[in-house]
C-alpha cells in the first residue's frame, strides 16, 4: 500500500455506518487455488464504494480468478478453493454462515463473452435474476424493471420494439449490454466485469464505458481490462497484478489512484506495464 | 524456354491459381459411397412398403365378413374394426410407457450430468447402457414371473381401492397381473436407457457460459438447471422420447409374453380387458394363420409401419426444434 493510500484513509475516516451503506470491499490475506495450484497469493486490497476500480496485469496473472473470488463464483469450478477474507460492509463473504447463492445475488457479474440465455426473450433475460427472488412479478412492475435496466445499460432505444425476440438474436455488443441489464436489474451492490469490452467494436465499447461512468454513482464497480486507455478513462483506482513466471502465483503489485498508477507509480514493473515496455 | 512465356502464364486471369481444380478423388469416392448407402436405405424402405401394401391388398379389399384371423372376436366386422383396437392398444401402451419413462429418464440424466460425483456418474451411465443391452424376451419373462405377480398382489389393488374413481384405475384387478399396467411398466424400463442416454448427452453439452450466467445471478443448482440446462436440452429430450416411443410401438416379444389380450377399446389398466398391440398380435396369431388371415396380419403391419414412420418424422422435427 502506498503512502498516499494511507494518507487517504487518515484524512477520510469512515464510520461503520457509512461503510454499511456504501459497500466498501475489504480483501485480506486472499489466496486462491485450483486444486493444489495456487493461482493468486496474499492479496490485501480495499475497493472504494461507488467508484470504478480497474484490475490490470499480464495474461495469466490471476485477474479473472481474483475477480471471481469476490462473488464466490470461483468455487463453482471443481476443486477450486479460497483462503482468506473478503469483507463487504464488514461481513466476511467466506464466513461459515454465508450462502454463496445469496452473495451472488448481491454481487453481480458480467463475463468476458456475452452470455444471454439464448432461448429466453430479451425481456425475460432482463428479468431472469429478479425471478429467482420473486416467482410472480406483476406486469407493470416487470415492465418498469425491464425498461429501467435497459435504459441504464444503454440498450432500450435499440430493442424497445422487440422485447419478445430471443436474446440470442442480438449483435455481440447488444448482447453484452443485455447481460449488463440482466446484472443490474436485480440492483446488486457491486458489479464485477471481466473484460466486458474485449469482444466489442469501438462504438459498443464507448457505450459500455459511458454506462460505467453512469453506473458508478449507484454501484461499486470492479473491472478487469487489458486496455490501458480504458482503465485510464473509466477507473478512479487501478490495481496492478503480476506473476514472476509460469507456475508461480499472481500477486497484487501495486494499487493507487489511476492517475498515480499511470503517471508516477512506485514500482518499476507497474511503470513498465502501463507504458507497454513489459516483458 | 524464354522468360516471356513464364511471365505470360503468371499473368493469366487465374492470378497464379491453377486453372484445374485440385484433385478431389477422396471427396468423390466418399460422396459416392455415402450417396450409395443413402440410396440403398431408400430402396429398402420402399421395398418394405411395397411388400406390405402388396400383401395387405387382399385384406384391404376383402368384404368385411371375411376378416378375422384365428376366428377371434374381430371376425366378420371388417378390417378397420379389427385393426382399430390393435392400433389403439399399440399407441396406448407406448404412450403410457413414455409417460412413466420420460420423467425418470430426465431425472436420472440430470443426476448423472449435474449432481452425481464424477465416478458415480460414470458407473451409473454404464448401468443404464447395460439396461439397453438386455434382450426383450428377458424383459418379457421378468415381466411375467416377477413384476406382474408382485404388482398384482401389492400395488394395483391399492390404486384400485383408493383411486378407483379415476377411470384408468377402475375395474376388477386381474390376479395374474398380466394387464396393460404391467406392459406399460416393462416398456418403460425398456425405453428408459435411450431416453436417459440422449438426455444426458445434451445436458452435458450445455454451454458452461450459460450455466455460469445463471449461477452468477444467484441461482441455486436446481434453478441453474431450470434456467440454463433444461431449455438447452429440451429438443434433445424430445427426440430421445420420440426414439423411445418408436421402440415401444414396435416392441413385440415382451408384450406378447406378458399381456392377456382381448379385442376391446379400454383405458383400464388393471383388468382382464386389455387391447393388444399390433406387433404382439402378429407374433401370436401368425403361426396359426393361413390365406386371407395372413394378409390381414400383414395389413395390420402396414398400419404399424405408418404409425412408426409418423413418429420418426415427428422426432426429426422435434430434434430441429420445429414443434412444441
Ligand atoms: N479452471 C481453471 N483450472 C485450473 N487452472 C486455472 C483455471 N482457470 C485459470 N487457471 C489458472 O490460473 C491462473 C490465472 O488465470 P486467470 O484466468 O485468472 O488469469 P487472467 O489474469 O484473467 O488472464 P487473462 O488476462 O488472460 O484473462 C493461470 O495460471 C491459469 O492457468
Ligand atoms: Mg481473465
Amino acid at each position: 500500500m502506498t503512502n498516499e493510500n494511507i494518507a487517504e484513509h487518515t484524512v477520510e475516516p469512515m464510520s461503520a455506518a457509512d461503510a454499511n451503506t456504501e459497500h466498501r470491499i475489504t480483501v485480506r490475506g486472499l489466496n486462491i487455488f485450483y486444486g493444489k495450484f495456487r493461482a493468486v497469493a496474499d492479496v490485501d486490497m480495499d475497493i472504494e464504494p461507488q467508484s470504478v476500480t480497474a484490475l490490470i496485469g499480464p495474461s495469466g496473472c490471476g485477474k479473472s480468478t481474483f475477480l471471481r473470488s469476490l462473488n464466490r463464483m470461483h468455487e463453482v469450478i471443481d476443486n477450486a478453493t479460497v483462503e482468506g477474507t473478503v469483507q463487504i460492509n464488514g461481513v466476511d463473504l467466506y464466513g461459515p454462515k454465508i450462502d454463496p447463492v445469496q452473495v451472488r445475488r448481491k454481487i453481480g457479474m458480467v463475463f468476458q463473452r456475452p452470455n444471454p440465455f439464448p432461448t429466453m426473450s430479451i425481456a425475460e433475460n432482463v428479468l431472469a435474476g429478479k425471478r429467482l427472488n420473486q416467482r410472480r412479478i406483476k406486469k407493470d412492475e416487470a415492465d418498469q424493471v425491464i425498461e429501467q435496466a435497459l435504459r441504464d445499460s444503454n440498450l432500450w432505444e435499440e430493442v424497445k420494439d422487440r422485447l419478445d425476440a430471443p436474446g440470442g438474436g442480438l449483435s455481440g455488443g447488444q448482447q453484452q449490454r443485455l447481460c449488463i441489464a440482466r446484472a443490474i436489474a436485480v440492483e446488486p451492490e457491486v458489479l464485477l466485469m471481466d473484460e466486458p469490452c474485449s469482444a466489442l467494436d469501438p462504438i459498443s465499447t464507448l457505450a459500455i464505458e459511458q454506462l460505467m461512468l453512469q453506473l458508478r454513482r449507484k454501484y461499486t464497480i470492479v473491472i478487469v481490462t487489458h486496455n490501458m486507455q480504458q482503465a485510464a478513462r473509466v477507473s478512479e483506482r487501478t490495481a496492478f497484478f503480476n506473476i514472476e513466471g509460469t507456475g508461480k502465483p499472481g500477486r497484487l503489485i501495486e494499487m493507487d489512484t489511476t492517475e498515480v498508477m499511470f503517471a508516477n507509480p512506485t514500482q518499476q514493473a507497474t511503470q513498465d506495464y502501463v507504458t507497454g515496455r513489459f516483458g | 524456354m524464354s522468360t516471356d512465356t513464364i511471365d505470360d502464364t503468371d499473368r493469366t486471369p487465374t492470378g497464379g491459381f491453377a486453372a484445374e481444380p485440385v484433385s478431389k478423388v477422396g471427396d468423390r469416392v466418399f460422396s459416392g459411397l455415402s450417396r450409395g448407402a443413402g440410396i440403398i436405405i431408400l430402396v429398402t424402405l420402399a421395398g418394405v412398403a411395397m411388400f406390405l401394401v402388396w400383401n395387405a391388398m387382399p385384406a384391404l379389399t376383402a368384404s368385411s365378413k371375411e376378416i378375422g384371423p384365428g376366428g377371434d372376436e374381430g371376425n366378420g366386422k371388417g378390417f378397420l374394426s379389427y385393426v382399430g383396437t390393435l392400433a389403439f392398444g399399440t399407441v396406448w401402451a407406448a404412450l403410457l410407457a413414455l409417460l412413466i419413462a420420460v420423467p425418470f429418464g430426465v431425472a436420472i440424466a440430470l443426476y448423472i450430468s449435474h449432481y452425481a460425483p464424477k465416478r458415480l456418474s460414470r458407473t451409473l451411465g454404464y448401468v443404464i447402457d447395460l439396461l439397453a443391452a438386455i434382450p426383450s424376451v428377458v424383459y418379457g419373462l421378468w415381466g411375467i414371473f416377477v413384476l406382474a405377480p408382485t404388482m398384482a398382489d401389492h400395488v394395483y389393488p391399492w390404486f384400485s381401492d383408493h383411486l378407483g374413481f379415476v377411470p384408468m384405475f377402475s375395474g376388477k384387478v386381474l390376479a395374474s397381473g398380466r394387464s396393460m399396467a404391467t406392459v406399460a411398466l416393462v416398456l418403460a424400463v425398456m425405453i428408459l436407457p435411450i431416453i436417459t442416454a440422449i438426455s444426458r448427452e445434451v445436458f452435458l453439452q450445455t454451454p458452461r457460459l450459460n450455466e455460469e450466467a445463471a449461477l452468477a445471478l444467484g441461482a441455486t443448482r436446481w434453478e441453474m438447471i431450470r434456467i440454463a440446462v433444461l431449455p438447452y436440452g429440451k429438443s434433445g429430450v424430445i427426440s430421445g422420447a420420440m426414439l423411445g416411443l418408436g421402440r415401444a410401438l414396435g416392441e413385440t416379444m415382451a408384450v406378447a409374453l406378458i399381456l392377456a389380450p382381448a379385442n376391446v377399446y379400454s383405458l383400464k389398466l388393471f383388468t382382464s380387458q386389455n387391447p393388444n398391440t399390433i406387433a404382439a398380435n402378429i407374433a401370436l396369431q401368425f403361426p396359426e394363420s393361413t390365406g386371407l388371415e395372413v394378409n390381414t396380419l400383414i395389413a395390420t403391419g402396414l398400419v404399424l409401419f405408418a404409425i412408426t414412420l409418423f413418429v420418426n418424422l415427428m422426432s426429426r422435427r422435434a430434434a430441429r426444434g420445429n414443434i412444441f
